[in-house]
């Protein structure tokens, strides 16, 4: 039945004219970056949207204010508009509005690129777990992908030392002293989930211990994974030795990332609009991850194909990608409407103040709406049918639309806790975002380059040339 | 339906045999009637040429059905027939909608695409479908030739064409 393929080794040549075209999105990127941190220096705080933003100011001020006036804590309520106020007379929090502007985008940018390189080793690892044959001959693609994690750890851990007074509202330790004027009983009550075992207000020893520990754990996975795959092209014939190890290592990790992909979204994302909280959020953040993940991984996929690699991928590979993105864009729709509704519907004002930010604040309230139409209508509709998900031109065309639909999911997620009126997606963001990409496919294309395309070895390579959906 | 039906039917015992065989067969311009088969054969619909069916499309259109039925529904009934105030909100907003629309469009595709699918495949009730050999429910696969729409070729040739496509046992078989 299926046409005859012979099973050359192939190699990734990473093309110096790709490499330079990277590196003049590099250059783009710096380029817009440095416009943009010379435009946010010299706006007094209120850009262009000054007069939107006013309007949206004062109805969004009285709403908030309505709905905060039966909390206790009225007074100190991080995410209500008179905070805001405080915060321009010189309260507690520090930096200069472009200041924190720049540390908001640099976070934002590192979380959500976090997402595609610890979601290229879950996606590998689900292939084992599962068993899967279809996949064997691009596994190798969301596996370089995973070689981000050590850089985008790192990262993190010295740009929260950076970003942690204007970002992280619990890191300020009044918040923690009953004595203080700052005291907040709420945030006091949350302090141990971060300071512990250290007094509140002092190191967050446990949050600090918790980001370590999952990125030195996701990267010792992908190291002993990457090894198994790896090793099992060096041995003589087909084997299911390493196959074997490479399955334990997954079930681990994937074990470890149930756990772990949820904490680390309660810590790096959900923990900036302090007071507030969602159960879904977790899972909100992780399909979010994930599906741009997909998206990623579907991409690489149609561009090698197209430059004449990966032969042994034909379009009823692309399809089961194009399903995954599909089926995820779906799922992460359902898990976006599940955290709206309940919200929506039982209108308790300590969590509506998120939507309320979100929906109705001038910076944000086009993103709120683009993110449902750009990562639920658009890639429903578009991939709705058979012939869509085979074909690399609409692959090409949708992908790119998750991922920068998602992009903006993550830019709504963290800027309005930290930037409250003030932010906004300028040439700042979108410089940010071209040098954190730019980045990351060097790592990854030139991680990519370094093995085989695919595991000649694999025990399912067979089943996975045969395969026919 | 049609009176006096003659078929040459051949049996297979592999499916690996058959999907040669159904490329030689209609290599040689024999028509094939259609092929029964115990298990879903892999290749076999592109070896046949069978169309991709158009059930999809009735699905879509019945989930929209639904979709728009559903809102109707709400909107007329919340809104306007016996408006009521829940959580303080609209009468008519969107959210609380969403599942029983989401819940119509899925039982309005399912049931429609059911019923599409029994319409489309002839199936109703005391219709009694045609065997060409038992053994097609159990581990054969069963090829039926007509033999009107094949009056190029005779029987014997026909025969010995299956024969040497790989069937293991030629028959004949005749409905009213």
């Amino acid at each position: 039945m299926a046409a005859e393929v012979h099973l050359q080794e192939e190699r990734y040549i990473f093309k110096p004219t790709l490499r330079r075209n990277i590196f003049i999105l590099l250059i783009a990127g710096v380029v817009f970056f440095g416009l943009g941190l010379f435009l946010a220096m010299n706006s007094e705080g209120h850009g262009e949207s000054a007069g939107h933003g006013k309007e949206g100011h004062a109805s969004v001020e009285a709403t908030t204010h309505d709905m905060t006036a039966s909390l206790q804590h009225e007074t100190h309520d991080e995410d209500t508009a008179a905070d805001q106020h405080k915060a321009e007379g010189g309260g507690h929090h520090g930096s200069e509005p472009w200041m924190k502007r720049l540390f908001t985008t640099l976070w934002m940018n590192n979380v959500f690129f976090t997402g595609l390189g610890i979601i290229g080793l879950f996606f590998v690892a689900i292939q084992y777990a599962a068993q899967a044959g279809w996949s064997s001959g691009i596994k190798r693609i969301p596996l370089a992908m995973g070689s981000w994690i050590p850089y985008a750890g790192v990262l993190m851990i010295i740009l929260w030392f950076v970003v942690k007074g204007d970002l992280f509202h619990w890191s300020h330790a009044g918040l923690f002293d009953q004595n203080s004027p700052e005291f907040d009983p709420i945030i006091n009550g949350k302090g141990g989930f971060f300071y512990w075992p250290l007094a509140k207000g002092t190191f967050p020893a446990f949050f600090m211990a918790r980001m370590v520990i999952f990125f030195g754990m996701w990267f010792l996975f992908f190291t002993w994974i990457k090894r198994e795959m790896l090793q099992e092209d060096l041995a003589g014939g087909v084997t299911t030795t390493h196959w074997l190890k490479a399955r334990k290592f997954s079930t681990w990790f994937l074990l470890f990332f149930a756990v772990s992909s949820s904490v680390s979204a309660w810590d790096w994302v959900m923990s900036i609009d302090t007071h507030w909280f969602s159960t879904m959020f977790g899972w909100y953040m992780f399909a979010s991850w994930w599906v741009t993940g997909l998206a990623f991984i579907t991409l690489v996929v149609v561009f090698l194909k197209d430059a004449g690699y990966l032969k042994i991928v034909n379009a009823n590979h692309l399809h089961d990608l194009g399903k995954f993105v599909f089926a995820f864009s779906i799922f992460w729709t359902y898990i976006w409407f599940g955290q709206f509704l309940l919200i929506y519907y039982a209108n308790i004002p300590e969590e509506t103040v998120y939507f309320i930010e979100r929906m109705k604040t001038a910076p944000y309230s086009w993103i709120f709406f683009a993110n449902l139409f750009l990562n639920f209508v658009l890639p429903f509709l578009l991939f709705m049918t058979r012939d869509a998900k085979r074909h690399m031109t609409m692959l090409k065309v949708v992908c790119p639309i998750v991922i920068i639909g998602h992009w903006f999911d993550f830019f709504n997620m963290i800027t309005p806790g930290v930037m409250h009126f003030e932010g906004g997606v300028g040439f700042l963001e979108i410089g940010t975002a071209m040098i954190f990409m730019s980045a990351f496919l060097l790592v990854v294309l030139t991680a990519l380059s370094k093995m085989p395309l695919f595991g000649k070895n694999h025990p399912m390579l067979e089943e996975s040339l045969h395969h026919h959906i | 339906m049609d009176a006096d039906k003659h078929f040459i039917v051949g049996i297979f015992d592999d499916e690996e045999v058959l999907l040669k065989g159904i490329g030689k067969i209609r290599g040689n311009g024999v028509k094939i009637h259609d092929v029964f088969s115990p298990f879903p054969v892999h290749g076999i619909d592109d070896a046949l040429s069978i169309k991709r069916s158009r059930l999809p499309i009735a699905a879509f259109l019945f989930g929209m059905t639904g979709t728009s039925l559903a809102l109707l529904m709400q909107i007329w009934m919340l809104g306007y027939d016996w408006p009521m105030i829940i959580g303080g909100k609209n009468h008519a907003s969107l959210p609380p909608f969403i599942p029983v629309t989401f819940e119509l469009t899925v039982l309005l595709a399912a049931l429609g695409m059911v019923g599409t699918f029994f319409i489309a495949s002839d199936m109703k009730p005391y219709k009694w479908p045609r065997q060409f050999d038992l053994r097609s429910t159990e581990d054969k696969h069963v090829m039926a030739i007509d033999l009107a729409i094949n009056s190029g070729k005779t029987k014997d040739e026909l025969r010995s064409l299956l024969r040497d496509s790989g069937a293991s046992e030629v028959n004949e078989k005749s409905f009213e």
